[in-house]
């Protein structure tokens, strides 16, 4: 694991008087999988979306795969795979047709995205019934799948799923989370997971950052938190994340 | 490598081709599309009804007969234009007043905006999309009443005729784009497909039915008392029209009537000594558009404006979930 594929420094975003993310710092290296752990409305999603040029900060910087997404979305879009929250696709299409479509929009000819999208669509364990099934008669789970290979599509270097579990069954859950992992032993993906599942976090991340009302109260390894925290003593993530939200509010890192 | 190069499509142009293939294929096209060419039959059968009286006694080389299957009534029903003058702005808000909001609804506006490219590809490829399919549109429905009137009275239209059709073609498309960008532009604004649909409707009905009204009763409460002079009643008649104006339908009409009618001479109001002397012959092209040339251009500014405004929502909002 070397360099650095995310970096923000002291990034800000205020929508007039509320401020929604405030002087974050942040760093994921390359090939880790990182967990934003924070309950709705921490600023997970707004970090997110000023990391892919969707919203700007209005302070601070931010470098993803070394470019700033403010300046140069495209770029910083062609490089990363986003998976929002309750993904959504054309539901009178089916999961081939929109897999076609975003190869397509990544500058692939048609073919090519054909190819690659049935790859991917077995990889991500969607069965061959799946393929030409609209994706409106989906289940959630699958809809989860089809986004995953949705993201994969670009060959992207970092993945970044927002909520990618919410409203999934435990062993849809665990599936999913086998496969994120099992990409990133495989391809060296970066993948930057945002959650509110401590549970989660805890099984996928090899590091993580607490978010609470937009600032980055910790982050580390589940083991240097509880360190941090705690003093040496062995503790789980959720003792670490109690701590945080419970009159631990000044543990802001920077 | 160069070959591969050649068969990659522009995303910009993968996003229209997707639209205009969603549009074709929904249900809500094919229905207005009945609904559009049935009156349009309708009224080219009730205009060849009518075709052998109304031509009785013109002389084939100045009575442009081609110009009047689109004009022609029977009483019964509204001519062509008329109809396209009512159904194009249906045509337009149906095509646009869920081309934003039903993509943030379905949670695809984040995931779309996440691929490499520009976010006003979104919003141009709806329009561009929407004014290919009502292109296509109005060119088949055009074709059928030539082809009709080639059946009918078997003379070919003349070049005159053809280039004003083309032209009335043209007017007509902007006419469609006006609503188009106005449905676009509700469809950033509200969230629900289901108001932007009733503001584009509210719209359009005030327009069709309400402004006429109003401006009648401003015009009896503003008619000018007692003796006028000519000067007087020209200038109260024309600020009459020009509150007409203001209604994008008006300009259509007024710029389709023109461009279809060649006896039109003027569109707005006249003195007895401007007409003094006058002879009764028909406006050559390039008149009859020099006469319509603000009502086109009106039509198409306030369609650009917007466009401009729905595009500039659309550009500082910001793209979440859902």
């Amino acid at each position: 694991m070397t360099g650095q594929l995310i970096e923000l420094v002291d990034l800000t975003k205020k929508y007039k008087s509320f401020t929604a993310v405030d002087h974050i710092n942040l760093t994921v290296r390359k090939g880790e999988i990182f967990g934003l752990l924070g309950p709705n409305g921490a600023g997970k999603s707004t970090t997110i979306l000023m990391m892919l040029g969707l919203t700007e900060p209005t302070g601070g910087s931010a470098k993803v795969c070394g470019i700033d997404p403010t300046r140069h979305p495209i770029s910083v879009k062609e490089k990363v795979g986003y998976l929002p929250e309750d993904v959504g696709f054309y539901d009178d299409r089916d999961g081939l047709g929109n897999l076609i479509y975003t190869g397509m929009l990544n500058r692939m000819t048609e073919t090519d995205a054909r190819a690659k999208a049935l790859d991917l669509l077995k990889r991500v364990g969607l069965d061959e019934e799946a393929w030409t099934k609209k994706t409106g008669k989906y289940s959630k789970g699958m809809r989860q799948r089809l986004g995953l290979a949705d993201v994969l599509i670009k060959s992207p270097e970092l993945i970044i799923l927002d909520e990618p579990t919410s409203g999934i069954d435990p062993q849809g859950v665990r599936a999913f989370l086998d496969l994120i992992v099992e990409l990133r032993d495989e391809q060296g993906l970066t993948v930057l997971f945002s959650s509110h599942n401590l549970h989660q976090v805890q099984q996928v991340c090899d590091r993580v950052g607490i978010f609470r009302e937009g600032k980055l109260l910790a982050q580390g390894d589940i083991a240097s938190l509880s360190e941090q925290t705690y003093g040496g003593r062995e503790h789980r993530l959720e003792d670490v994340y109690n701590h945080y939200f419970e009159g631990g509010g000044q543990h802001e890192t920077k | 490598m160069k070959q591969n190069e050649k068969h990659v499509k522009h995303p910009f142009w993968v996003m229209v081709t997707k639209e205009v293939s969603d549009h074709v294929s929904s249900w809500r096209f094919i229905i207005l599309i009945a609904i559009i060419a049935l009156t349009c039959l309708g009224s080219m059968y009730a205009s060849l009804a009518q075709f052998t009286k109304a031509t009785k006694g013109a002389d084939a080389e100045g009575a442009f007969f081609f110009l009047r299957l689109f004009t022609l009534s029977d009483g019964t029903l509204p001519s062509f234009t008329v109809f396209v003058s009512f159904l194009g702005p249906l045509l337009g808000i149906s095509l646009g007043f869920d081309a934003i909001n039903s993509e943030q609804n379905r949670g695809t506006l984040s995931r779309i905006l996440s691929q490499p490219i520009y976010r006003d590809y979104i919003v141009n490829a709806k329009l561009v999309a929407s004014l290919i399919v009502v292109s296509s549109l109005f060119l088949v429905l055009c074709l059928m009443v030539i082809g009709s009137g080639l059946i009918a009275i078997g003379i070919p239209p003349t070049p005159d005729e053809l280039m004003r059709i083309i032209f009335f073609m043209l007017v007509g498309i902007v006419y469609v784009a006006f609503w188009l960008n106005l449905s676009i532009f509700f469809s950033v604004k509200f969230r629900q497909a289901a108001t932007s649909a009733l503001a584009g409707i509210a719209i359009w009905l005030f327009f069709s039915i309400f402004y006429n009204m109003i401006v009648e009763l401003l015009a009896k409460g503003m008619a000018p008392k007692g003796m006028l002079s000519e000067n007087q009643v020209v200038m109260y008649q024309n600020f009459i029209l020009n509150l007409m104006r203001f209604n994008p339908a008006h300009l259509f009409s007024e710029a389709t009537t023109t461009l279809l009618m060649p006896s039109v001479r003027s569109l707005g109001a006249l003195t007895m000594e401007q007409m003094q002397g006058a002879i009764p012959t028909p406006l050559p092209l390039g008149q009859s558009l020099l006469m319509v040339w603000p009502q086109v251009t009106g039509l198409a500014a306030g369609s650009i404006l917007l466009f401009a405004i729905g595009y500039y929502s659309f550009m500082r909002r910001e793209i979440r979930s859902r």
